[in-house]
């Protein structure tokens, strides 16, 4: 790769090893893709939840937050992805002392690093919403696929370390998302259908990331005939990054680096692969699970906008979720402040459910969490949920809002 | 008679180990229990089957960007892969791999997880782009 000759003293040591160590992580992974060079980036968004940090990554932040001031200090704005804790309502679901230990200890050191604990996945909902070319170091599925095709910036998943090296250089290794030529469409998928509500948007992107297989892939969506809202394409990418492992979309007529899709492909589109409703159906059919008892409902991955939690309180106000039955929605520190001036907050916790800050819910050590709770059947409105606690020993149930909330107050899966 | 494999060059140290082949993708969130150290995602091909100290071959990344922190505090821990084998990386699977310092490969001549089978022995060359393989019955 060719390097600056401040790439080259940052490589030398020269400022510090932190940064040293930085680089060498970003030269490992641009040799391997192959990367011309670094290109400048303008924000880091970081995951380092304490369950995937484990000891001995938080063993490395303490490490790196050893360092002296002007060696350690991050050189753009660095932002996070959600924690593992809510301090206030970690006790009540089961977590443990050493859990939130874990998490303290990776706070002070992220701080020493000047880091911003946003804790939050929408950040381009809440934070500092990315513009079109813009290059970024973005660290969660779900924010990395909406910043490349909702707002036309340019950034690959970059995982915790690679953030990190990424806020300590300023940089990341110019390949993939960061090239024109890797954001022209590989296929097409034409919808017969509007889906009706954010289940049925993380369904269909589920059912388009089942279909491809590889990273390098970029989907064009077409038959979406107006535009969709900002939670609905929350929803629709975060489930096409967590099916498919993809990161980024184009929706001509509604992302903005095509008007149609023609101008994305160099010769001819290839042959449209139609999803319909029947497709759907099916989708939802491999959740399904009527009848059964049902242990936590949960509303998060994507952590909730303002306007999901509104939504929530509708659906919960005047109304008592089962004895038998838990109830959480994750949302970020400064959506849950708002939630709570406009009340929010009162009307769905009135309901006997639990407002989380700052988390979510397969980043809070889900396994043992459902363990210490007895939990198994979970229900969610998010595909991207549903496709990931699988692993964690839950059994879970995709459906709307209202249905999610209907079975929470009877206490089994309607 | 052993063979050998030709792919990009890949990361980390030089490995020997038993191979444990899918046609399936990889997540260490999504399919693993990292405590057992186990698949656990009961819709994975390997599901119940125990990875620690064996060569994975499978067919891609999947899910989210976990992978990249836990894959170190695996080989920490003692409970990760010798190596891990894909026909096409994506950037957590090759970040994760920088960080903690596992073998690493992708991009190899024909699909990897029909040229190695659950069983063959495989010394694995991520620097050269180079793996061989003595199979099980060999």
């Amino acid at each position: 790769m060719r390097l600056t000759e401040e790439e080259q003293a940052m490589q030398a040591g020269a400022l510090g090893a932190p940064r040293r160590w930085a680089i060498e992580q970003q030269l490992a992974v641009g040799r391997f893709f192959d990367a011309a060079d670094f290109v400048p980036v303008s924000q880091v968004h970081l995951m380092a939840d304490t369950e995937s940090l484990g000891d001995s990554g938080v063993d490395m932040l303490e490490q790196l937050a050893r360092a002296p001031e002007a060696e350690r200090r991050v050189r753009v704005p660095t932002i996070t992805d959600p924690r593992g804790i809510d301090f206030a309502a970690y006790e009540r679901l089961g977590q443990t002392e050493r859990m939130a230990s874990l998490e303290r200890r990776s706070i002070t050191a992220f701080r020493a690093m000047g880091v911003l604990m946003t804790d939050t996945c929408i950040n381009y909902q809440t934070i500092m919403p990315p513009v079109l070319g813009e290059h970024l170091a973005f660290g969660d599925t779900g924010s990395t696929i909406y910043a490349n095709s909702v707002m036309g910036a340019c950034s690959n998943f970059e995982g915790g370390p690679a953030a990190l090296a990424a806020a300590l250089t300023g940089r990341v290794p110019r390949y993939g998302y960061h090239l024109p030529e890797s954001r022209r469409g590989t296929a097409v998928f034409e919808f017969d259908f509007r889906p009706r509500d954010l289940a049925d948007w993380g369904a269909s992107g589920g059912i388009v990331g089942r279909a491809l297989q590889s990273y390098w892939q970029v989907p064009v969506i077409t038959g979406i005939s107006s535009a969709p809202t900002s939670d609905e394409l929350k929803h629709f990418g975060a489930a096409l990054a967590s099916f498919g492992t993809v990161a980024l979309f184009h929706m001509p007529g509604v992302t903005p680096e095509a008007r149609d899709v023609g101008e994305l492909f160099d010769g001819p589109a290839p042959p449209a692969m139609r999803i319909g409703e029947n497709d759907l159906a099916a989708f939802y059919a491999g959740y399904g699970a009527l009848g059964d008892k049902l242990d936590v409902v949960v509303f998060a991955a994507p952590q909730l906008s303002l306007i999901e939690l509104d939504q929530l309180a509708r659906l919960l106000a005047g109304r008592r979720v089962n004895a038998t039955t838990t109830l959480l929605a994750a949302t970020s520190p400064e959506i849950k402040a708002a939630a709570d001036r406009m009340g929010l907050t009162a009307t769905i916790e009135g309901a006997g459910s639990v407002v989380l800050a700052g988390v979510c819910f397969y980043q809070m050590h889900a396994r043992e969490i459902g363990e210490a709770m007895g939990w198994k059947r979970l229900m969610s409105n998010s595909a991207k949920l549903v496709n990931i606690i699988g692993g964690y020993g839950y059994r879970p149930t995709l459906a709307s809002m209202e249905r999610c909330v209907a079975s929470a107050i009877a206490g089994r899966v309607l | 008679m052993s063979r050998v494999i030709r792919a990009h060059a890949g990361i980390g140290p030089s490995v020997t180990g038993t191979a444990l082949v899918a046609a399936d993708h990889f997540s260490a969130r999504y399919d693993l229990d990292r405590i057992r150290g186990v698949f656990s995602r009961p819709q994975h091909a390997l599901y119940g089957q125990g990875y620690v100290g064996r060569v994975l071959v499978l067919l891609g990344a999947k899910g989210g960007v976990a992978t990249s922190w836990m894959l170190r505090e695996m080989v920490e821990r003692g409970m990760a892969p010798a190596a891990l084998l894909l026909n096409t990386a994506n950037p957590i699977m090759a970040q994760g791999a920088a960080f903690a310092g596992l073998a690493f490969m992708d991009r190899f001549e024909g699909d990897v997880t029909m040229s190695i089978h659950t069983g063959d022995e495989v010394f694995v060359e991520p620097a050269a782009g180079r793996v061989t393989v003595r199979p099980m019955s060999g």
